[in-house]
């Protein structure tokens, strides 16, 4: 640019500034469009993604009443007192514990799905697209059914247990069976949509392996474990990374699982209050203090961080060592 | 190839504009439209019984729209939903509704919220029950917030088809007799009870304890969990310990359905007839009729609740200081809360008027519900609101009380006992408290 500039005669005619005025201008063209493409995304991710963070760290460092005036900023004495808040990591566990029963189901089940359909089947678009149905339709509505289905004394899991002979189970105030009904909302959801990313990767693998393989004796569930799981472990991990997130900032189906006064709570004994449902309860009705529920996100991204962390090692772990099939069979259930 | 990639530049800026468009040009102003009229946005929440006070208000003030948001909602949807507006400067509507309980929170920043004694509100005083109209002021009395519209006057409703098949009397004069107490209360229900109706004597235990809690609280002190300078005395306060042994009592008896006050089983239970009794605020009536449906309607009937008086709940309406219509929001507030404002929300829904003139007019006291058998409800109701006995609410007594409830709750369902119940009542309403 420079040497082209010094190059330049110190008088230039009209006619040979056109050229150049486009040259320069496609140079820049070529430089820097690529950055004006994707800067719509930028800017988006400024405005809503950037810009909160940062907002709701600063809201976290201060004694913010939603609706007070006055915001004196108190460091983090909010962090503090989150880190001796037993209601916040009650919180936390029973996250992580919706997290593990309900995305270790989840995936293996998807994986299962995935393969079925991956086999030559009658209607095949079909099945794979009904897979995804449960996908399209309202978290809400279903929240609000599952909701229903789980009851205590009108709900239709309670019945049907009791035509088997078991006694009602109080699925909305007992903490393990909330934890199971509300991991069956997520599944239910979500369960067919991994199942397709999961085929997707797996039409990627080459049809020659799984030849050789047979032509070598291995059984279809050889095959699976063998070839199958190791080939879809880079999808595997983006579906952990995915639920990981997804999980961890389970909101809705908990919040409307419950009903009736404070379902922000989950539960009388807070039995299924995920994490975002605490910062809800804090930042907003009814105690209304946005600064304490500003740290509550704060940590969770902090956990969601790490959790994800955690994930891709034990999936790298899995996969590094086997690379035939048996140790990632045993360590996968 | 210049002019093609000044065209691409022009296309990519375009692409960005638009972007950035999107992202900040949504959220039109909803001032005047283009005749001159405009729109009067009210935010409530359950039933205020509004539709044909709004009629009559837009024939008489032509320049007028008013659209209602909310109706039928839960308040605990509503409240929060209200703060963010109140919060974010945008979004609530031009009057709003505001319980109680919440309103206690919102006069600690009265900036919210435009100051009705600055509107010639200051003459209305005598057009409501004195502990309403304070109610609405602020501490130092200068800010007014709002302006009353109900009083949650007490009654206790009852299922005569559940009263009958028990062998109870199902007459309501009878009926009251019953239970002047809240131990004969507990009593009957265990008659009920021993009879094996297939249903229980009373829907929650948490409803029947805020009611012995605030009827107890009024007839003392005057307070409930927070005395009158603020103080946390939910352990020391004689009221809310008496109220949670009489409910223990209750559940030790076996007389509570146990089902979740608001929730989707307390519904469907009112709908299968599975309880018997409920503790009955006046706005509760609604509720109710609204729950069970027509096919219960001539089932229910009101009686004397036991023990004496009491208020829950009733509300204001307010006006934001973002609303952009304010004088005219201040002008159908006034009407709304006016006795005859409130007597037609009575005659739609049930909400018992906070006016003594409304209270005093024939039209309420006379007033019968088919829907509960024909029962006087403004003999049962009106008569007791001009003595009605308010208690005080402290500063976090929605959180608090929260506390208190889900404790009560916990020892229903058997996953405390009474003991451990309280305890945790003590110390999480003092977390609560500070939070």
């Amino acid at each position: 640019m420079s040497v082209q500039l010094d190059a330049r005669p110190p008088v230039v005619p009209a006619a040979t500034a056109r050229p150049t005025r486009a040259h320069r201008l496609s140079r820049f063209d070529t430089r820097y469009s690529p950055y004006l493409y994707i800067a719509p995304f930028f800017l988006l991710f400024a405005v809503f993604g950037v810009y909160p963070l940062v907002y709701t760290f600063w809201v976290s460092l201060h004694d913010w009443d939603l609706l007070g005036s006055d915001h004196p900023f108190v460091g983090a004495e909010n962090y503090t007192r989150l880190m001796a808040d037993a209601d916040f990591w009650h919180a936390v566990v029973n996250t992580l514990g919706i997290f593990v029963i309900s995305t270790v189901p989840q995936l293996l089940a998807a994986l299962w799905l995935a393969n079925l359909l991956n086999r030559s089947l009658r209607a095949r678009t079909g099945w794979r697209m009904a897979v995804l149905i449960p996908n399209v339709t309202s978290t809400a509505a279903v929240a609000i059914v599952f909701g229903v289905l789980f009851g205590r004394e009108f709900g239709m899991v309670n019945w049907l247990l009791d035509l088997v002979g078991i006694d009602a189970v109080n699925w909305k105030s007992d903490r393990f069976a909330s934890w199971v009904a509300i991991s069956a909302m997520v599944d239910w959801r979500w369960t067919g949509y991994n199942a397709l990313i999961f085929l997707a990767a797996m039409q990627a693998i080459p049809r020659d392996l799984y030849e050789s393989a047979a032509i070598d004796g291995a059984n279809r569930a050889r095959q699976f474990w063998s070839i199958t799981v190791p080939l879809l472990k880079p999808t595997i991990i983006f579906a952990v990374i995915i639920s990981t997130i997804g999980g961890l900032q389970l909101f809705t189906e908990p919040r409307l699982f419950h009903s009736g006064t404070n379902p922000i709570r989950g539960g009388p004994l807070r039995e299924s209050q995920t994490v975002t449902m605490y910062m809800f309860e804090n930042a907003f009705a009814p105690h209304y203090n946005f600064g304490y529920g500003s740290a509550v996100a704060w940590l969770l991204f902090a956990l969601i961080a790490v959790v994800a962390a955690v994930n891709v090692l034990i999936i790298r772990r899995l996969g590094g060592q086997t690379p035939g099939g048996r140790a990632a069979k045993g360590d996968l259930r | 190839m210049g002019a093609f990639s000044r065209r691409r530049l022009a296309a990519v800026a375009l692409a960005t504009a638009s972007a950035l468009l999107l992202t900040t040009g949504c959220g039109g102003d909803d001032a005047a439209d283009d005749d001159g009229t405009i729109t009067l946005t009210v935010d409530v929440f359950g039933q205020f019984g509004y539709e044909q006070l709004y009629q009559e208000y837009m024939a008489s003030h032509p320049g007028v729209k008013i659209v209602e948001r909310g109706t039928g909602g839960n308040l605990d949807e509503y409240s929060p939903k209200l703060t963010q507006w109140l919060a974010a400067g945008k979004g609530a509507g031009d009057i709003v509704a505001i319980e109680e309980g919440l309103l206690v929170e919102y006069k600690a920043n009265p900036g919210n919220f435009v100051n009705l004694l600055d509107h010639g509100a200051a003459e209305l005083k005598g057009n409501f029950l004195d502990w309403k109209w304070n109610g609405g002021l602020t501490a130092d009395g200068k800010h007014l917030i709002g302006l009353g519209t109900d009083v949650g006057g007490m009654a206790m409703c009852y299922r005569k088809d559940l009263f009958a098949k028990a062998g109870l009397p199902t007459d309501r004069e009878a009926v009251a007799k019953l239970w002047p107490t809240w131990q004969d209360y507990i009593r009957v229900g265990e008659q009920f009870t021993a009879k094996k109706t297939g249903a229980a004597f009373l829907d929650a235990a948490t409803n029947t304890f805020n009611t012995i809690l605030l009827q107890t609280a009024g007839n003392a002190q005057g307070y409930s969990y927070y005395d009158t300078s603020d103080n946390l005395v939910v352990d020391s306060n004689p009221a809310v310990r008496q109220a949670w042994d009489t409910t223990m009592d209750i559940i030790d008896s076996g007389l509570s359905g146990k089902y979740g006050a608001w929730s989707e089983e307390w519904v469907s239970a009112f709908k299968q007839a599975k309880f018997a009794t409920i503790a009955c605020p006046a706005w509760m009536t609604g509720v109710i009729e609204g729950n069970a449906g027509a096919e219960a309607s001539g089932k229910w009937d009101i009686a004397q609740v036991p023990g004496n008086g009491g208020n829950w709940g009733g509300s204001y309406l307010a006006v934001p200081k973002q609303s952009k219509h304010q004088a005219e929001a201040i002008e159908l507030a006034k009407f709304l809360t006016s006795a005859k404002g409130q007597i037609g929300a009575f005659k739609a829904k049930g909400p018992l008027p906070s006016s003594p003139q409304a209270l005093e007019d024939p039209a309420i006291t006379g007033a019968t519900n088919a829907y509960f058998s024909g029962a006087p409800v403004g003999q049962i109701f009106a008569a007791g609101a001009k003595n009605l006995k308010p208690v005080y609410m402290g500063p976090k007594n929605q959180a608090v009380r929260t506390e208190v409830e889900n404790a009560v709750r916990t020892v229903e369902l058997g996953q405390r006992s009474p003991d451990q119940g309280w305890t945790d009542a003590v110390s999480n309403a003092k977390k609560a408290a500070a939070k």
